[in-house]
């Protein structure tokens, strides 16, 4: 077995941009759910919009890539408000079955054959990488250390990332410490007292899911910035896996999101490349390698199954501090 | 609306085994290149594999056109044909002459949209390699009408929404009951499936279909009990909060689903037929299969002993009772635990049935089946109301109809996406369902 191969993969996930796309994905989950109450079941229809927002734009467009990733953004912002518009009046569950319905018709309109022309189909987008690293400063070569050494490319990416997501905490991290932030504890905690003290729980509700989702759909172009837009990849999983990725954090905090998604990941590539190694290895013999590779999703599904029954604040929340109130 | 141009001549069934031959016939392409009538010498190959529900056709004409001028082939004893052309980089036009192919089998989806669907034309890639697949099914080579066409459409969608119905009026139930808007009632329909899988496919256990089927719907019943004893009832004895219930049956339903991954892997699986596979003409283009027949008669017996159930029964009372309101009913001395157990076996046994006939249905078994109907199954249960069975059931037809009938003016791929836009509509119109009430909405 190659250990040094395994950890080597492991700790470079660390930085890895799918790491960061979820870490915003679920900090803009921990805006929607853990400080609004808000059940978005439609993550991945955010981070769609956000990826195939910024490739369209960039493929079919000729826009400049900061301009297609803006438009990325305003798609879904467009998204959270026509989608809030209906169902933000509505008890939780139904929320959580619309959003998740928003964003498989989200999924099956990318998906579709008809609009091949624009959104690739089952192939996905690629190739608008062009604008993007025209772009980067860095001179050629390859830098870092270990199992952090990436190229100059890789490191625009990278430095992207960390740059948006820095940015993105600290306006939640700000907003949840201002008085539109105590609001919003407040709707999750008991809407009519809220409304009873004269705010307009849908308007802030509402200004929840918009921000939420763009900070979603910053993660989705974040994802998307390395490689390519693929349809198979804003499956109902994806949205389940930032859950849980949240969850494991703790929903009602800053920097919950972006450890439960750290964790997510080294622990989901550390499982991939020790898995099969152990069944080359032959010391699980009774399964495949395949077989090995699933198990970590059936793992995935466990722990969030324990996560949400013993641990519900996640590792940095406050267990006084309810994240589950209805 | 043109009928022509808006419905491609399809039928269900024939396009999801032409999808499912078409994958075959890629991975043939890669795996087996058995070139039928190669042209020596030339580098670069285009083939195909044009079968019917699985059984090859042999001796289907087709012609290539492109660089290197026209060439005929015919297909092979296992189905297959291939050409060696002399460009890649370019298109290619392939012809599937339809004379050749058996009676009443047509080519019935038309690929790249350009009207005449026995012609593709394709461009060969850098890879070398093309596979042109032509959507075979039992189609009439002539336009249906348009009356004919939606006639055809009701019909199945009836099929598909009573199927529908198996899985709402359970999912339905645990709601009424428990509160629980339960993600893994998906993986309780395959589930049911798997587990026929296991007992009759032809690689395991091999049990004749009329045994083996009822046991796998006693295993669903027995999936459902074991989750009540398991996870719910302790979960519920813990006061969990249903929000938290429904993030847990998502956990659930993630590990259920790569479990069924686990043990029967990632591609679609078949269950041996039920009946024989028979074509039952109703009266014009219109017609059924024995299967579509047999698959409704059970839905339509399972559904209305469930109703004589629900409505009749001292149990199914209790049921409704604890649905209106658990605590009052308790307080009038109904055990809600035993109740809500018999609720979970019933949902489970019900999903394990639907899962069955939707292998049937679809035709094949997949992981994650149950999956992709789970939101179609929601948006059942929120058009007729949440909590209310019967309500559950004609918001299936309803959902069942709408699916099918719709691809009829919306491309077939959209169908499912047009049943959710409705599920959004109706949040917005009228968000307590049809039978519901609204008091539920909160």
């Amino acid at each position: 077995m190659n250990w040094s191969q395994i950890f080597d993969n492991t700790l470079s996930s660390i930085l890895s941009p799918a790491t960061m796309g979820y870490a915003l994905a679920a900090l803009g989950l921990a805006m929607h759910f853990g400080y609004g109450g808000l059940l978005n079941m439609g993550v991945a229809g955010f981070m769609a919009l956000g990826a195939y927002g910024y490739a369209i734009s960039i493929l079919t467009f000729g826009f400049p890539w900061w301009l297609a990733a803006l438009v990325g953004l305003a798609a879904a912002a467009v998204f959270a408000l026509i989608l809030g518009i209906p169902t933000l009046r509505l008890r939780g569950d139904y929320l959580a079955i619309a959003t998740i319905a928003a964003a498989e018709v989200l999924r099956l309109l990318f998906l579709t054959t008809t609009f091949d022309a624009v959104t690739g189909s089952a192939d996905g987008l690629a190739g608008y990488h062009g604008s993007f690293r025209e772009s980067n400063p860095i001179p050629d070569g390859t830098y870092g250390f270990g199992p952090w050494a990436y190229n100059e490319t890789q490191w625009w990416v990278r430095i992207m990332g960390i740059l948006t997501l820095a940015f993105a905490a600290l306006v939640v991290w700000m907003l949840t410490r201002s008085p539109w932030g105590r609001v919003m504890k407040g709707i999750r905690e008991d809407e009519d007292a809220i409304r009873s003290l004269g705010k307009n729980v849908f308007s802030y509700k509402m200004q929840s899911l918009v921000l939420g989702g763009v900070i979603m759909a910053a993660g989705g172009v974040v994802y998307a910035l390395p490689s390519a837009v693929s349809p198979g990849v804003y499956v109902t999983s994806l949205t389940f896996f930032v859950w849980t990725a949240l969850l494991l954090g703790g929903a009602a905090t800053v920097f919950g999101p972006l450890l439960g998604s750290l964790i997510f990941w080294v622990i989901q590539t550390f499982l991939s490349n020790f898995l099969p190694a152990l069944t080359k290895a032959d010391i699980i013999p009774f399964m495949t390698d395949v077989q090995a590779g699933t198990l970590r999703f059936i793992l995935v599904g466990v722990a969030l199954m324990l996560l949400v029954v013993f641990m519900p604040q996640g590792i940095l929340g406050d267990k006084k501090e309810l994240t589950f109130v209805r | 609306m043109n009928p022509r141009t808006a419905s491609p001549r399809r039928t269900r069934s024939g396009a999801i085994v032409a999808l499912a031959t078409f994958l075959a016939a890629l991975f043939a392409a890669l795996l087996l290149p058995t070139a039928a009538h190669a042209a020596e010498g030339d580098p670069y190959t285009i083939s195909g594999n044009v079968q019917l529900d699985g059984e090859p056709l042999e001796g289907v004409a087709l012609s290539i056109d492109g660089p290197g001028g026209v060439q005929d082939v015919e297909t092979n004893d296992e189905g297959r044909w291939s050409v060696k052309v002399p460009e890649k980089g370019v298109e290619y036009t392939v012809t599937l002459d339809e004379q050749t192919l058996p009676e009443g089998i047509a080519v019935v989806e038309d690929t790249d949209g350009d009207g005449a669907p026995n012609v593709t034309t394709a461009e060969m890639g850098q890879g070398g390699r093309l596979t042109v697949n032509f959507f075979i099914g039992e189609g009439e080579r002539n336009v249906t009408s348009f009356f004919d066409q939606l006639l055809q459409r009701l019909l199945l969608g009836l099929n598909f929404g009573l199927m529908l119905g198996l899985a709402a009026v359970g999912l339905s139930l645990v709601f009424g009951t428990t509160g629980i808007s339960n993600f893994a009632h998906a993986e309780m329909v395959t589930f049911g499936a798997v587990a026929a899988l296991f007992l009759v496919g032809p690689a395991s256990l091999a049990l004749p279909v009329w045994l083996g089927i009822p046991v796998a719907i006693v295993l669903s019943a027995l999936l459902g009990l074991v989750l009540d004893i398991g996870i719910w009832r302790p979960l519920r004895r813990k006061g969990v909060g249903v929000v938290q219930l429904m993030i847990l049956s998502i956990g659930l339903s993630l590990a259920l689903r790569y479990v069924f991954q686990f043990f029967i892997g990632g591609d679609t699986q078949q269950l041996p037929a039920m009946v024989p596979s028979v074509s039952i003409p109703l009266g014009g283009a219109v017609s059924t299969t024995l299967n579509d027949l047999v698959s409704m008669g059970i839905s339509i017996v399972v559904i209305v002993a469930f109703a004589l159930w629900l409505t009749r029964s001292r149990l199914g009372k209790a049921t409704r009772a604890i649905s209106d309101n658990p605590s009052l009913a308790a307080a009038s001395g109904i055990d809600v635990d035993r109740v809500v157990r018999v609720v979970w076996i019933i949902s489970g046994a019900l999903a394990g049935l639907a899962g069955i006939l939707y292998a049937y249905y679809r035709p094949g078994i997949r992981w994650d089946m149950g999956a992709q109907i789970l939101l179609l199954v929601f948006a059942a249960v929120t058009l007729g109301g949440l909590g209310t069975a019967f309500g559950a059931l004609v918001g299936s037809i309803i959902i069942g109809v709408l699916v099918e009938a719709s691809s009829l003016w919306i491309p077939a791929d959209l169908r499912y996406a047009g049943a959710l836009v409705v599920l959004i509509i109706i949040l917005l119109v009228r968000p307590q369902g049809i039978l519901g009430r609204r008091e539920r909405i909160g």
